[in-house]
């Protein structure tokens, strides 16, 4: 019963003519610029998050193009040189008989990635507008979006040991493609745009959400 | 309801703001522990843990001397048909810097060492002052915020994980075998993940007074 109601009767810093900081936790009456405590700016709703939201969005999806048409890995042996995208080094692992790591590279930069668009579209365009049909969904939207971002780099990382392992002059040599760049730039554009939401902003929606009925 | 605060009440220090959803709470029932997480959004507001200040500093001194360690002994060494080639962390990251790549080259390098070396020095910066019961240092709050800001874009965790992937990859071609800072580098890992379990901010806040900036 405490736990359903929680949602309802939860009192806010910002009804009760406070700011609350949100680097310490730290409340300010509303109006203050600069935390008392900790020093960070502070603003009772960062109108300017979703612009920016969009902004870091657009860039990693644009850099997410490069990051899978161009070759993320080049291998030269004595004889040929082969270079293959992100999907194309999965698809050759599942072929060579390793579907298991072929599986985590394709979760990793196929899955992870394209996830995390379209999820933070979808928070971005649930604050905006429409009621909340789900209110504990976009919460945890978020917090997986935001827990997730990181592990997106372990592509490149992957890239990056390959190839220096495998340096064996002319007979093998492995050397990371753009793609690896372009990869990299896009797993820390969608980490800025999701570190540029206000996460009060899906709350102050939730709230409206509970207020109507 | 009776542990919100009521709007009359005097602010500052009295309420704990959720930094996630902006719920209220009086300061009372966080400090005697009864309150640890938001009741909404269950974001965690405290986790104090008694003499957690000196657990964490002597682990970031730890990690400041592994990662040293792990930057330049051996990390990987792979052996083929005769051929045989040994990479440092040092050498992964400089990988990147053959063609149009060297952003990647620090890149890398950041997220992996700098980053977690900052942090930790960070850390021992902030929290020794505190936990010998002394004055905070200049500039800690400052020190101790971007600590925290620099936490998601310490990646050492991740840099594990593609380790791991890459020596599956390559364990079907050529023998590898791992060095010393392969070890060094697994146990930093676990030493920085057990940092930020036990690390408390919102006690850390307490401990540093709103007088210590400027």
């Amino acid at each position: 019963m405490e736990r359903a109601e929680a949602h309802r009767s939860v009192l806010t810093a910002r009804k009760a003519g406070l700011v609350g900081c949100r680097h310490c936790a730290e409340a300010a009456p509303l109006g203050t610029t600069h935390c008392r405590r900790c020093g960070a700016r502070l603003s009772s709703r960062d109108q300017g998050s979703l612009q920016r939201v969009w902004a870091w969005w657009c860039a990693g999806v644009i850099c997410y193009i490069p990051a899978n048409t161009q070759p993320m890995l080049v291998t030269k042996t004595l004889l040929h040189e082969d270079s293959s995208t992100i999907v194309g080094g999965a698809v050759a692992l599942f072929a060579q008989g390793s579907p298991g790591i072929a599986l985590i590279i394709l979760i990793a930069s196929v899955g992870i990635p394209v996830g995390k668009f379209l999820s933070i579209a979808y928070l971005a365009l649930a604050i905006r507008r429409g009621p909340v049909r789900a209110p504990g969904n976009l919460q945890s939207t978020y917090h997986v979006v935001e827990y997730i971002g990181r592990w997106s780099m372990i592509d490149v990382f992957v890239v990056a040991i390959l190839a220096t392992l495998v340096q064996f002059d002319t007979v093998a040599q492995i050397t990371p493609g753009p793609a690896s760049l372009a990869f990299a730039l896009s797993v820390i554009f969608t980490m800025l745009a999701a570190q540029s939401f206000d996460a009060r902003l899906i709350w102050d929606r939730i709230d409206n959400a509970d207020e109507v009925p | 309801m009776s542990d919100t605060a009521k709007p009359t009440d005097p602010p500052a220090p009295h309420f704990v703001v959720c930094p996630q959803c902006d719920a209220l709470y009086s300061v009372r029932t966080v400090d005697k522990g009864r309150l640890s997480a938001c009741t909404r959004c269950h974001t965690v507001l405290a986790a104090p843990r008694r003499k957690a200040g000196m657990l964490i500093v002597c682990l970031a001194l730890a990690t400041l001397v592994l990662i040293a360690g792990a930057i330049f002994l051996p990390f990987l060494t792979l052996e083929a048909q005769g051929f045989r080639s040994t990479a440092s962390l040092l050498d992964i990251a400089l990988s990147f810097s053959a063609g149009r790549l060297q952003a990647l080259v620090v890149l890398t390098l950041m997220v992996v060492l700098a980053i977690p070396a900052v942090r930790a020095a960070l850390l021992v910066y902030v929290l020794t002052p505190l936990v010998f019961d002394r004055r905070p240092a200049r500039h800690a709050a400052r020190a101790f915020r971007a600590a925290q800001s620099l936490k998601p874009w310490a990646m050492a965790e991740v840099f594990a994980l593609g380790c791991a992937v890459a020596l599956v990859k390559i364990t079907d071609l050529a023998q590898v075998a791992l060095g010393q800072a392969f070890w060094m580098f697994t146990v930093l890992v676990a030493l920085i993940v057990v940092q930020d379990r036990f690390l408390c901010s919102w006690s850390v806040w307490n401990a540093l007074k709103p007088t210590d900036l400027s």
